[in-house]
């Protein structure tokens, strides 16, 4: 740098005094930039990342010990806690592991309602991690607009089951009861309105000077790196690979839909805001062509070992109170075996691995958490990079906490 | 569907005929349960020759009636091309609990192997970083081990004649 530029530009005569001055800096446990739990000890020198260390574990629950205590379907409130953002995929993921286990086949009903639950969870959580990353661009109207919306999704699920966030939604072989005329008037209403005010937060961001010039090129990675790190979902496809659980092992009849697979080039923090703000749109086409073709049948397969009978069958008949009681006490037996099933959550590839010896609890379970496996590329990916930069590049991955841990 | 998975081991077992002990089909995923001596040979050759480009999940599982196989290593990979899953698990004695790491030929391990040494103290040889990772430091035992308990066996207070605890 000639002596000329260092007196024209007055900041860069005040850096020369930190140039080469290495210090450490704490980002989180808790740090509002960090939305959840993380702790990055970082070598900066001036605003630059010259290395990170992530610390994980502050949330650890300890949930594959727990779950092996517990029986079936007492598990499925602790799957509510690993990606909390959405939680009724990972209900569903775990009751499809069962039901694959326990060779449960599924009226064509219920696969098309999993879908429908399933797609507005996704909406609900690819909503927080655009909204956020608005925020961390100094942008918070649209994570206002947006969070009224995810509002709505809830009181969707909150009419199917009673719960907002932690919503332990359905039963292994199906729902507790069939969708209230309520729930379809909400998300019908929902699929009219939302498009115009998802618009209005897509102008708001997607081709805002200020936002594209803060969020292009930062935190990218290549294919071939998100590869080797064990990335999935749509912070696999920003970099450009066109891997989607739902294509490629269909589950709960997703091959019956027409959807597109959205794939980015750069993996940038743009690449994958874009990538989540298409999945949206995809989101509300598979819902509206379920709804469409809504099969007739029942809301629940024919599995009394599983599924809880009708309350006034308890009351009422010999057998529903035997079974009641059974799967109340955790008593059901289940066939030994070990099966891995995958499904496609909001943050990629999210697999339970559920080894049965016959008890009435599992003998291991271990869950395959997509943002475990690929925070460990955080630290490569800021290196060089300005702490803006950093916090960008966090809230576009879509860390969260409860997967992270376990 | 099935044919073109026992294709698969057919082929890796012409190819390894040391390192495979023997093959079965759990559900829709084939598994291989593997020689530790050939077990680094054979991965490399899966994701180069055999396409399993992908690691998906990498778990250990405790077996303590299985007297000298009583850990079993459990590698979970993907064939992206031909959308193939394979399953390959290592035994191995708590004597011994020393296995191959694989982060030289797939950087996902790094932490998943990390996770395995916190949860069971599995010592994967050549592990750039092997630290605990969920649990803290201190920690003097691997919680995921069965003779840990996950309560105070003690505890009265939830004794149920009829139904145990």
């Amino acid at each position: 740098m000639s002596e000329l530029e260092k007196k024209e530009n007055p900041y860069l005569v005040s850096s020369d005094t930190i140039d080469g001055e290495i210090a450490t800096l704490n980002l989180g446990p808790t740090h509002p930039a960090t939305h959840g739990v993380f702790q990055n000890v970082l070598q900066i020198d001036g605003e630059k990342i010259l290395s990170a260390e992530p610390t994980i574990g502050y949330i650890h629950r300890a949930f594959e010990k727990l779950a092996e205590r517990r029986p079936f379907n007492q598990i499925t409130p602790i799957t509510d806690r690993l990606n909390y953002c959405s939680s009724p995929i990972n209900n569903m993921g775990w009751h499809m592991t069962v039901e694959k286990l326990a060779g449960i086949k599924l009226p064509k009903k219920v696969e098309y309602m999993r879908v429908v639950i399933m797609e507005l969870a996704r909406i609900a959580d690819h909503l927080v991690c655009n909204s956020v990353i608005g925020v961390d661009t100094g942008a918070l109207t649209g994570f206002t607009f947006m969070f009224q919306q995810r509002e709505l999704i809830y009181d969707m699920f909150e009419e199917v089951c009673g719960a907002r966030l932690t919503t332990n939604i359905g039963r292994i072989g199906g729902f507790e009861r069939d969708f209230s005329p309520k729930f379809i008037e909400k998300v019908e209403a929902f699929l009219k309105e939302f498009p115009a005010k998802f618009k209005e937060f897509d102008n708001l961001l997607t081709r805002n000077r200020i936002f594209m010039d803060r969020v292009i090129g930062a935190g990218p990675i290549s294919a071939e790196d998100a590869i080797d790190y064990g990335f999935t979902g749509p912070n696999l496809r920003a970099a450009g690979v066109d891997y989607d659980v739902r294509v490629m092992n269909p589950y709960s009849s997703y091959e019956d839909f027409e959807f597109d697979i959205p794939v980015g080039k750069d993996g940038d923090t743009y690449d994958r805001y874009m990538v989540r703000q298409h999945e949206i749109y995809q989101s509300l086409s598979i819902i509206r062509q379920a709804l469409d073709k809504m099969p007739e049948g029942d809301y629940h397969a024919d599995v009394p070992d599983f599924f809880l009978p009708e309350k006034e069958d308890v009351y009422t008949s010999m057998e529903a109170l035997i079974y009641h009681f059974k799967i109340v006490m955790g008593e059901t037996s289940i066939p030994a075996g070990e099966v891995y099933h995958a499904v496609e959550g909001g943050n990629g590839e999210l697999g339970y691995h559920l080894i049965s010896d016959g008890g009435r609890t599992p003998y291991r379970l271990h869950f395959r958490r997509p943002c475990f496996i690929y925070y460990q590329a955080y630290p490569e990916m800021i290196k060089g990079s300005l702490i803006s930069d950093a916090v960008l590049t966090l809230s576009s991955l879509n860390v969260i906490a409860g997967e992270l841990d376990a | 569907m099935e044919q073109k998975y026992s294709t698969i081991i057919d082929s890796i077992k012409v190819k390894h005929p040391d390192a495979i002990i023997s093959a079965e089909q759990l559900y829709d995923i084939p598994c291989i349960h593997v020689n530790k001596e050939y077990m680094k040979a054979l991965v490399m050759d899966l994701k180069n020759n055999f396409g399993f480009n992908f690691l998906t999940d990498l778990t250990v599982i405790h077996y303590p009636d299985n007297k000298g196989n009583e850990l079993c290593g459990s590698y979970l990979f993907h064939n992206w091309v031909d959308n193939v899953r394979l399953r390959m698990k290592v035994f191995i004695s708590t004597e011994d609990n020393h296995l191959p790491s694989l982060v030289g030929a797939y950087k996902a391990a790094n932490w998943l192997e990390r996770e395995a040494f916190d949860n069971f103290g599995i010592k994967y040889d050549e592990h750039p970083d092997l630290r605990r990772i969920l649990n803290m430091d201190e920690m003097d035992y691997h919680p995921l081990l069965k003779q840990y308990a996950l309560e105070d066996e003690s505890r009265r207070d939830k004794d149920d004649t009829f139904f145990g605890r």
